[in-house]
């Protein structure tokens, strides 16, 4: 297969998913018990206003006629209205989706560079005390509750040490008297390009502990396997030889091995990012975090089947999207894996 | 008669004797691994302590939920190890009745997950053909999507309570072990001894449950140790939002919950159920590494 065919394969399959995902959403809020039409009017509704709402949130129509209609608003942009926020879904998931990004990132870019580095290291001592310790502590990275982690930070970094702030994206003090242009949505990013430093500062301070939060499970994740796969590379027969031949130990694992263990290190990268976002459910609620997750777990406990619905297809797409971005990548990188 | 099976005990000791010595390498090889059994240690205590809760808990009825208001958010003492709750209910009595519901959610789903994931991976894999297709694409949808957050939106569906919060995990989850069998199902198909075992006549679904599966166990259970420790962690988080164990029930989740309020002055309420929740999970993470280095020693960690 060539990487043409490839790439066109990959999209095929991705548009499949998303209509998967739209379509078990779909199902999953058909059968729901509860009364939608009564959470849009209100709890003491008559009857006929149950009605009216019916027929404007369209459920007194046929099934199939319902999920065309669900279909279509999908693919044009009529995500539907907030029950709560009466606000068209898409544009509360518009709002909310930048800062989200900005998190999962970020969060992914730390969980990568230090996972590297550390199994990097454990590799190199493989079997020493540091080697054990680190086995520990990587899989405690992926044993934690990311809500208890971040409730611990906050206890440390806020209430013992006084270093950071609890929660929220700024200080408010700060941003009357430094107020963000919004570019990219993104606070941290749209502080430093617009060069309002005093703003950059107060959020990257609220930055922080999000993104440690968010990183734990993937970094462990990470520093398992650049380890594993470090440990593979450094028995292949050239790396072997190498080493025989007298080419230092520091080359030979910063720049033959470290070269052949990075594949199989960013598939994971890619696997990971779905950690991260689900993360952000807990992590932003926590943090009162304006994104999507935190626009998720208040829709689902206010009962807000269409932002649900809404906010599901969004991270369908975001994910299937990262995925196809990686695969592709990876396969330009290495042919190969277009060839399986 | 005693005779009889001694001798028969013997024969099937001799016809045997591969198996054994190959389960008692094993066990040495998993023994040698001590974090892996350091883990094994720790689940066996949960397990006893879980079952045995009403007697040690120093104060039964709080762990099942009656409120003390007079001695309510007071610090670690002699009298309360871990302190009380908002509710004054003593927090190590609530952390060991607690266990109950991780353990019973855990060991349940992944049983439910297994028992329906496996068999269709096995068949589809088997057979192949057009239910094969229509199986792994549906797999393809159900795995491009984070399964944590799709049994989140399940369970807001389906509205909250602990069997709800199962059902969407097993729902969720299944596609996975599906793959997995799948996957050695069609290598599987092509052995000699499969393709003997048709020749001899033997039927498919013998076949399947006699020679496809046994020989996929290896890698099923591994997933299956490291996946009770996601499965835990799962419910937690649901318990957490509010979909899952409800008040007032003890559970580690719910628990982390309900001392959120409280976390920045009464740091000890979720705290302790918190770390409980990590060393169990850490727990079954490293016998599952442990299990995986003698039952597939050719997957990397």
């Amino acid at each position: 297969m060539t990487i043409r065919a490839y790439v066109l394969r990959r999209l095929a399959l991705a548009v499949f998913v998303l209509l998967g995902i739209a379509s078990i959403t779909f199902v999953m809020a058909r059968i729901v018990p509860s009364d939608v039409a009564r959470t849009y009017v209100g709890g003491n509704a008559r009857p006929e206003q149950i009605a009216e709402a019916e027929k404007i949130l369209g459920l007194d129509k046929p099934l199939y006629e319902q999920y065309a209609i669900y279909m279509k608003g999908l693919v044009t942009g009529d995500w539907g209205e907030s029950l709560r926020t009466k606000r068209p879904v898409l544009d509360d998931i518009i709002h909310f989706f930048p800062s989200t990004l900005e998190l999962v990132v970020a969060a992914l870019i730390v969980a990568t560079v230090f996972g590297i580095i550390l199994g990097v290291t454990t590799a190199h001592m493989r079997g020493g005390w540091l080697d054990h310790f680190m086995r520990l502590f990587s899989t405690a990275g992926v044993s934690i509750a990311s809500f208890w982690l971040a409730l611990m930070l906050q206890i440390l970094f806020f209430r013992m040490l006084g270093w950071l702030p609890v929660a929220g994206q700024t200080s408010i003090t700060v941003a009357q008297a430094h107020p963000i242009t919004q570019i990219t949505g993104m606070h941290v990013v749209d502080a430093l390009i617009t060069g309002n430093w005093v703003a950059f500062w107060d959020a990257g301070r609220h930055f922080i502990l999000p993104v440690i939060t968010l990183a734990a499970y993937p970094m462990g994740v990470i520093m398992r396997m650049t380890r594993s796969s470090m440990l593979e590379a450094m028995g292949l027969d050239y790396i072997r030889m190498a080493r025989a031949m007298g080419v230092p130990p520091r080359t030979l694992l910063y720049k033959a091995a470290l070269k052949n263990a990075l594949g199989p290190v960013f598939t994971v990268v890619g696997l990971t990012f779905a950690n991260a976002l689900t993360g952000t459910f807990f992590v932003e609620l926590i943090f009162a975090w304006p994104g999507l997750g935190y626009y998720a777990t208040t829709s689902i406990l206010g009962s807000d089947y269409p932002a649900i619905v809404g906010v599901t297809v969004m991270i369908a797409f975001v994910y299937v999207i990262a995925n196809l971005v990686v695969d592709i990548a990876q396969a330009v990188v290495d042919p190969r894996i277009a060839l399986r | 008669m005693e005779v009889a099976q001694t001798a028969r005990l013997a024969d099937w000791r001799v016809r045997h004797q591969s198996s054994i010595d190959e389960a008692r390498y094993n066990v040495r090889v998993f023994f040698k691994d001590k974090l892996a059994v350091a883990g094994l240690i720790i689940i066996v205590f949960t397990i006893v302590v879980a079952f045995i809760g009403p007697w040690i808990a120093p104060y039964p009825e709080q762990g099942r939920g009656e409120s003390n208001i007079s001695e309510r958010l007071q610090a670690p003492s002699s009298k309360h190890l871990l302190g009380t709750d908002n509710y004054g209910r003593d927090v190590l009595s609530r952390v060991i009745y607690g266990a109950r519901i991780p353990l019973l959610i855990s060991f349940v789903t992944t049983a439910a997950i297994v028992l329906i994931g496996v068999p269709i991976g096995g068949i589809a894999g088997y057979y192949g053909g057009k239910f094969d297709e229509v199986v792994m694409r549906i797999c393809d949808v159900f795995l491009a999507f984070p399964s944590l957050i799709l049994a989140i939106v399940f369970v807001a569906f389906l509205g909250p309570s602990i069997r709800n919060a199962m059902i969407a995990i097993v729902l969720s989850w299944w596609p996975w072990y599906t793959r997995l069998v799948r996957g050695m199902a069609v290598s599987l198909r092509e052995r000699p001894y499969v393709e003997a075992a048709k020749t001899m006549g033997v039927g498919d679904f013998t076949i399947i449950a006699r020679h496809i599966l046994p020989n996929s166990f290896g890698p099923v259970i591994v997933q299956m140790t490291l996946d009770i420790g996601t499965v835990i962690l799962a419910a937690a988080g649901l318990s957490f939002i509010g979909l899952g164990a409800q008040p007032p029930v003890a559970d580690w989740g719910l628990m982390i919950s309900e001392g959120r309020e409280y976390v920045l002055d009464q740091w000890w309420i979720g705290a302790f159920a918190g770390l409980a929740i990590l060393i169990l999970v850490l727990a079954f993470n490293l016998v599952g590494d442990g299990l995986r280095d003698v039952l597939d020693p050719r997957s990397k960690r």
